[in-house]
Parts: C-alpha cells; sequence; structure tokens
C-alpha cells in the first residue's frame, strides 16, 4: 500500500505542483487548503506524512505543526515544513513546534521527490 | 522522471493576479494610517505566495522584484518599520508592477526593467533609508547542484568518520536514526556501530520512545562534508554530531560488530508500522479538501445550453401529453410533471454555477477612487454595500463599464472640493456609496454620492441651449433625464478625467441592453443617487407571447409599458408618414408587426388589433399585433450565431411544440421606427 502525504498550501499552484509530484512518484497524496482543513483531515484518518507551507490563512503551519504533535497518532509522524524562509530562525521555530525538517523553497519536483523517499520510503 | 512544471503555469498565474488584487485591497485599507496587523499579515502573505510560486515554477523577474516587496512588508509585519501614505503609494505602485511582471511572464512579453530597477531602489530606500542597494537576492533552484551533491569531495580522503549521539527526544519530532543511516549509504558504503551509554536506566524506567543509543558510523567513498551534513540537518540541535574525514592510511577496522546498511533494506523497514488505516476513507476526504473548483466558462456555457434544451423538450412532451386520458395515462402524466420540476430545479442550478458576487466589480473601485480623488484633490470615502450579491457572470461582465463612468462622473463633478465642502458645512471628505442587493426578480444597484446634487436650473439652460424643449414646469424627473440624452454635459470645464460628460447616454445605452434600466434622484446642494436595475440573467427572460399573422413572437416584459386595444378615435394617420396612436394625452408613433417583420397575410384593421406600448431610451413607440397569447419564460438562442443578424431581433426561443419564435429587440425597433416617424 502506498504512502499516504497531506499536502497543506494555501496555494493552489503549488499544491498542484506537490501532488502532481508525489503522486507521479507513487505516493497517495491527499490536499489541504490550510492549517484548519489538515488538522480536521488529518484526525479522520492517519497519513504517514504531513507537508506543510508556514505562511496559510486561517491557521499556520507551524500552528498546525503544534497541533498534530500534540495527537497521539501523530507523536511520531514526520511533518515538514515547506518554506521559503532558510534562515536559522525560522528552522528553529519549526522545529521548536515539532517538525521533523523542512524543505526550503524554491524546489524541483526531483528534490521533493528524493526528500520524502529519505523520510518514508 | 522529469515533471514539466509549464502544465502548473495557468494556475499559477490566475492565483497570482488574484493574490495581487488582495494585495492592492490590503493596501487600500492601510491607507490613512490605520497599521492593522491582521491586514498587513493579509498583504504579506499575498507576496510571499507570488515570490514562492514564481521561484518555483522559473519565473525569476517576477520572483526577485516581489522578494524585495515582501522585505519590505516582513519588516512593516514585525513592527520595525511604520506605515505612512507615501509608503502605501510606494507598495501600490510597486504591486502594479508586480501584475505588469505576471502579465509579461504569462504573455512571453517584457515588463518595463528600468521601473523595475527604479521601484526596487525605492523599496530598498524605504527599508535602509540610510544604505545604498544591498545584495538580497533570492535562490532559485539548482538543480544541478542538487544533482552532484554528494559526489564532490576533496582528493584523498576515503570518507568520514561520523560520531552521532542524538538526544533521548529525538523521535518525538518524528525523526529516526535508521532514515539517516539509510540516506547515507545511498552515498557510499556506511558501517554502523551502536553504543550505548553507561547509565541505562533499569527496565522497569526504561521508556521505549526516548533514544538512549549512539552511532559511531564510517562512511567509505568521496561524499563531500556537505552532503553528509546535509543528511543531518534536521536533528542538528537534537544530538551531538562531529564529523571527521577519514583519512585513507588511517581507515582502521571498527572493533565492535558492524551492522551493514544497504539503503533500499533500511528505506523500507522505515516505513512507518502505524500506516494500516482505513484507505476507503481517502476519497471521501479528498473529495472534502477540495470544495472549489475551477471550470472553464466554456463548459458552463454548454451545460447551460443543454439544459435550455432539455427544458424545451421537456415543454414540448408537456404540451404533447396534454391531450391525453388523465385516467388512462395517469403515470405518464405524473412522470411527465415530476419532469417538469425536476428540469426547473436543474435549470436553477445550473444557472446558479454563472452567478458571481458583485465584489468582483466593486472591488476595482478602491484603487481608482483613491488615484482619482488624489489626482483632484479631492476627499472621498468609498463605502461598499452588498458586494455579496450574486448575479449573472455576463452582467457582471458588461456592467463594469458603465460603473466605471458613474463613480468618475461623481468623483469629478458630483463630490465637491474640501474647501467647497467646508464652506457648505459638510464634512471635508465626501462619501461615494456603491450599494447592490436583490429585489423581486432583479439585482438593484445604487451610486450614491454626497456632493453637489444636479442643478436644476443648469440643466434646464443647457438643454434649451442646445436646442432641447423643456418647460419650466417639467419634473424633476424629467429635467434629470435630459443628461442621458446624446452629447449632454453641465460640466463647465472640461475635464480629462470623466470629459464632457458624453458618456451618460452611454451608460444608459449599455444598462438597457443588458435589459436594465437607470434612474436618477438628486437633491441639489446634498447628492446625486443613480440607482440601476438588472436582470438576473441574460440567458432566460420574462417574454410576453403574441401573435403576428400566425407567427408567435416574443417581446422582453421589461420593454412592455402596456398593451391596449385602440378605439378607432385614438388613432391618427399622418400624410406619408404613419400613424401615431393617442394614449391618455400622449401621441406615440405606431406601426404594425406585420409590416414590421414583413409577416405575409393581410393585417387585422388596427382597431381590431392589440397595440403594445413599448419603451426604450425614453421614447415610446406602439406595435401593433394580432393577439397577446400569454407571459412565460423564454430561454434565449442566438440568431447570429446560427443565421445571421437580422434589423428588429434580439435574438430566437424555441416553443414547446418545437417551432422557433422571434425575440424582437425593443430599444432597436423604437429606436429606429419611433424617431423616424416622430422626426
Amino acid at each position: 500500500m502506498s504512502n499516504r502525504i497531506l499536502a497543506v498550501d494555501d496555494s493552489t499552484s503549488m499544491r498542484q505542483m506537490v501532488t502532481f509530484t508525489l503522486s507521479s512518484a507513487g505516493f497517495d497524496v491527499t490536499e489541504a487548503e490550510d492549517g484548519v482543513v489538515a488538522l480536521s483531515l488529518a484526525r479522520k484518518q492517519k497519513f504517514d506524512l504531513v507537508l506543510a507551507d508556514v505562511n496559510m490563512p486561517n491557521m499556520d503551519g507551524l500552528t498546525l505543526v503544534r497541533e498534530l504533535r500534540g495527537l497521539s497518532e501523530y507523536k511520531f509522524t514526520p511533518l515538514l515544513m515547506l518554506t521559503t524562509e532558510s534562515t536559522p530562525e525560522k528552522k528553529l521555530e519549526g522545529k521548536a513546534a515539532g517538525a521533523t525538517g523542512w524543505m526550503v523553497k524554491p524546489f524541483v519536483p526531483e528534490q521533493l521527490i528524493s526528500t520524502i523517499k529519505r523520510v518514508i520510503g | 522522471m522529469a515533471i514539466d512544471l509549464a502544465r502548473f503555469h495557468q494556475a499559477f498565474f490566475e492565483e497570482g493576479f488574484e493574490r495581487v488584487d488582495a494585495m492592492e485591497q490590503g493596501l487600500l485599507q492601510l491607507e490613512g494610517g490605520a497599521n492593522n496587523a491582521e491586514t498587513v499579515n493579509d498583504i504579506f502573505r499575498a507576496a510571499h505566495s507570488i515570490k514562492g510560486g514564481a521561484a518555483t515554477f522559473g519565473f525569476t523577474a517576477v520572483a526577485e522584484f516581489t522578494h524585495h516587496v515582501e522585505t519590505l512588508l516582513d519588516s512593516i509585519r514585525n513592527g520595525s518599520r511604520g506605515v505612512d501614505d507615501a509608503l502605501v503609494s510606494l507598495l501600490l505602485r510597486s504591486s502594479d508592477q508586480v501584475r505588469a511582471l505576471l502579465t509579461a511572464a504569462r504573455d512571453g512579453g517584457q515588463a518595463d526593467a528600468e521601473l523595475s530597477a527604479r521601484l526596487q531602489h525605492e523599496l530598498q530606500q524605504a527599508l535602509h533609508p540610510d544604505s545604498s542597494d544591498a545584495d538580497s537576492a533570492i535562490p532559485v533552484p539548482d538543480e544541478v547542484s542538487h544533482a552532484v551533491a554528494g559526489s564532490q569531495a576533496a582528493p584523498g580522503e576515503a570518507g568520514w568518520r561520523i560520531r552521532f549521539a542524538p538526544h533521548a527526544d529525538l523521535f518525538a519530532s518524528g525523526n529516526d536514526p535508521l532514515r539517516i543511516f539509510g540516506a547515507l549509504a545511498e552515498l557510499g558504503r556506511l558501517d554502523v556501530v551502536a553504543r550505548h551509554p553507561g547509565d541505562l536506566p533499569g527496565f522497569s524506567s526504561l521508556d521505549p520512545v526516548q533514544c538512549l543509543t549512539a552511532w559511531d558510523l564510517v562512511l567509505h567513498g568521496s561524499s563531500s562534508l556537505d552532503s553528509v551534513r546535509e543528511m543531518f540537518a534536521w536533528v542538528e540541535d537534537e544530538c551531538d554530531l562531529q564529523i571527521e574525514p577519514l583519512r585513507a592510511a588511517t581507515v582502521a577496522e571498527p572493533s565492535a560488530k558492524v551492522v551493514p546498511i544497504h539503503a533500499p533494506a533500511a528505506a523500507a523497514s522505515a516505513a512507518p508500522a502505524s500506516a494500516a488505516t482505513a484507505p476507503a476513507n481517502a476519497a471521501k476526504s479528498r473529495a472534502h479538501a477540495d470544495s472549489s473548483i475551477r471550470v472553464s466558462t466554456d463548459k458552463i456555457d454548454g451545460l447551460i445550453n443543454l439544459v435550455g434544451e432539455l427544458v424545451i423538450t421537456q415543454a414540448s412532451l408537456t404540451q404533447y401529453t396534454q391531450g391525453l386520458d388523465p385516467l388512462v395515462h395517469e403515470r405518464l402524466l405524473a412522470a411527465v410533471q415530476q419532469l417538469e420540476h425536476t428540469a426547473r430545479l436543474l435549470q436553477e442550478s445550473v444557472m446558479s454555477t454563472r452567478m458571481l458576487p458583485i465584489d468582483s466589480v466593486f472591488s476595482r473601485f478602491p484603487r481608482m477612487v483613491h488615484d482619482l480623488a488624489a489626482r483632484l484633490d479631492k476627499q472621498v470615502k468609498l463605502q461598499t454595500i452588498g458586494e455579496g450579491t450574486e448575479l449573472d457572470k455576463s452582467v457582471i461582465e458588461r456592467i463594469g463599464d458603465p460603473l466605471t463612468h458613474l463613480v468618475r462622473n461623481c468623483i469629478d463633478h458630483g463630490i465637491e472640493s474640501p474647501q467647497d465642502r467646508s464652506a457648505a458645512g459638510k464634512p471635508a471628505h465626501g462619501t461615494l456609496t456603491l450599494t447592490a442587493a436583490h429585489q423581486g426578480g432583479q439585482i438593484v444597484i445604487e451610486v450614491i454620492d454626497d456632493g453637489r446634487g444636479l442643478s436644476r436650473s443648469r440643466i434646464i439652460a443647457k438643454a434649451r441651449s442646445n436646442g432641447l424643449a423643456i418647460s419650466d414646469n417639467a419634473s424633476d424627473a424629467e429635467v434629470f433625464n435630459l443628461i442621458f440624452a446624446p452629447g449632454f454635459s453641465t460640466a463647465s470645464e472640461v475635464t480629462d478625467v470623466s470629459g464632457r460628460g458624453v458618456g451618460m447616454d452611454v451608460v444608459r445605452r449599455n444598462i438597457e441592453q443588458l435589459g436594465g434600466e437607470v434612474e436618477l434622484k438628486s437633491v441639489e446642494g446634498s447628492g446625486t443617487t443613480v440607482r440601476i436595475r438588472l436582470p438576473l440573467t441574460l440567458a432566460i427572460i420574462d417574454g410576453m407571447f403574441i401573435d403576428v399573422g400566425g407567427e408567435t413572437f416574443v417581446v422582453p416584459l421589461n420593454g412592455v409599458i402596456e398593451s391596449l386595444q385602440p378605439l378607432p378615435e385614438q388613432i391618427k394617420r399622418v400624410a406619408g408618414q404613419g400613424m401615431v396612436l393617442k394614449v391618455r394625452d400622449e401621441y406615440m408613433p405606431m406601426i404594425s408587426a406585420h409590416d414590421l417583420y414583413r409577416v405575409p397575410g393581410a393585417a387585422k384593421p388596427p382597431h381590431q388589433a392589440i397595440a403594445v406600448v413599448l419603451e426604450a431610451e425614453g421614447c415610446k413607440l406602439a406595435l401593433l399585433v394580432d393577439e397577446l397569447i400569454g407571459q412565460q419564460q423564454a430561454v434565449i438562442k442566438s440568431l447570429e450565431a446560427h443565421y445571421r443578424r437580422v434589423f428588429g431581433v434580439a435574438g430566437a426561443t424555441i416553443l414547446g411544440d418545437g417551432r422557433v419564435a422571434l425575440i424582437v429587440d425593443v430599444t432597436e425597433v423604437v429606436r429606429n421606427c419611433g424617431r423616424a416617424l416622430a422626426a
């Protein structure tokens, strides 16, 4: 069974790109346009990895990661931040919220696949 | 696997333009110094998103320019810089440039690079007033460096010795040493030796989710230090890490037990055990996540057309079954009735997909009002009410221009300068209000200003100097109606904003072409209200069905004033010019539909026929028809698309029995027949 990924980004084009890329690589991808939607989806169904943008309306990526990490099903799940800020503070903020790691935008599809495969085969 | 990013470009541009609009709206809210954290955040997020997408999809010019905008917005967001009007104005000009750059990127054109550079300079000056241009280019994806990472190393290095001692809570961040080792093993042969500290807790107090093991790793091969470090990037603050080069001469066999790790095996075992949840939910959840989709309007129009056909077929079915014996055909009749019901619901719901909130038109005005007011040295506050009111997309597309004209007129001619306003005892800033609401089956849009209002005496004077006859006792409505006459203007000076006032006639014509009407109320000294009534949709009209020599025609109901059977004494013949009809002291030209549409067969004598009084552009005309059939809705089909343009015909509709009925173009008929005769 293919691994399930929850891709969270308020940008439709980014979501399309992430979904298309990861689906082509054989993952089962579900999309959410903000943290609130993502959290409610994640409560209904266990995802093997969550990839979340930082800046989003309604609920941002840091809050989403914090909330998810608080759920028992997601205690050890890889939660990756999609971020354009490559500055150390942003990464630390993500880590402090409970993120496993990050993916720095912009990236090419191949980078995304190799990073995700490194986390969940 | 190569993925062509071009497939995402359309989505990127659609969203990019939406985000620029959002930036602009947010910036206008900031005007006047109100530093609302939420608004600043929204603007920042919009810029941030444009930049991220542009960089990802390779639109470097957009990404680089937007990056500067974003940097400045970030400094406002974190409070290190205040907001003033000059800054808002700079950001507004910058958002225009982002839009221009997006347009250029989309159409393969060139944006004004000099302007970009100039704005970029201004943005940097705003950020660091004392410094010269700092270089803050943003990274763009670099496939090459990523692809070759791990293959570059200084010669003579045989690999790396890595001491990796994670903190106990490593797992709590979702990280897993095994995954890191798996990734390292892709760089070269990896030897792993596990160490455990001497002070392991006793079994009863052992916490299984704590990581109490440390590892000594030896990675053979010529990977670069950076590529090795990258593998630990996510955990560097959650572990003690030492990486030393392994010299070829000093390679020593690890003394303890060595566990060779092979990449595929490691990857497989890294799959979380918790992945076993019901997959059946996946489809449902996805549907839930995608609460809206973008569909091309062609598809929707195709759907509406098909539904129109369906309604027509359903109407014929109803007609054919009308004569059947209800006792014998009870079930058929019930089914036909059900079909009628369902078809109507289907039609309503399909029509609703074309409905858009009028906000898409209203949203263009804050910027326009801001710019215009600034140019004319006036102070104008814009209010919008009912921007969520929905109307048909085709109406939305065509109401923008007339509304723009009205708004311009208000600011240019209606609202006074702050000095004049203060002198008149009004607040220095004028208020312009745009409202939209549903009323009956119509949309009512109002453009209201609290400016100087229309001057009755000036309009009458102007009308007379233009040779228009108007009585001093004419009602306000009649007087104000004059400004819709072609070429009419009372503005004493020509301005480049709304010109001479030519255009109110165009405004009215545009609105009437949409099947709407416009009326004007004004009180001198305290303001003007322009009220526009529009039909909800252009695809279906309420029609009066008439019979002319056995042919059925449809007259749009909003062009019909009344219908009457004329008495012989009401009809006057004017030598060589046809007939006029007198209705309650008012004379209007009268024309026979037989003649107008060249319907074969003799027309009834006028006093046995029915006169339908039509009105358009303020003129009336009586159309003589043989019979009134009744009122019902008609689905409009284009005649031009299937045949050609025909004088006096706005389109066609298909009747329940399959015949085609022509729809009378009231405006065209009144304008051409009425005026020619009246002249």
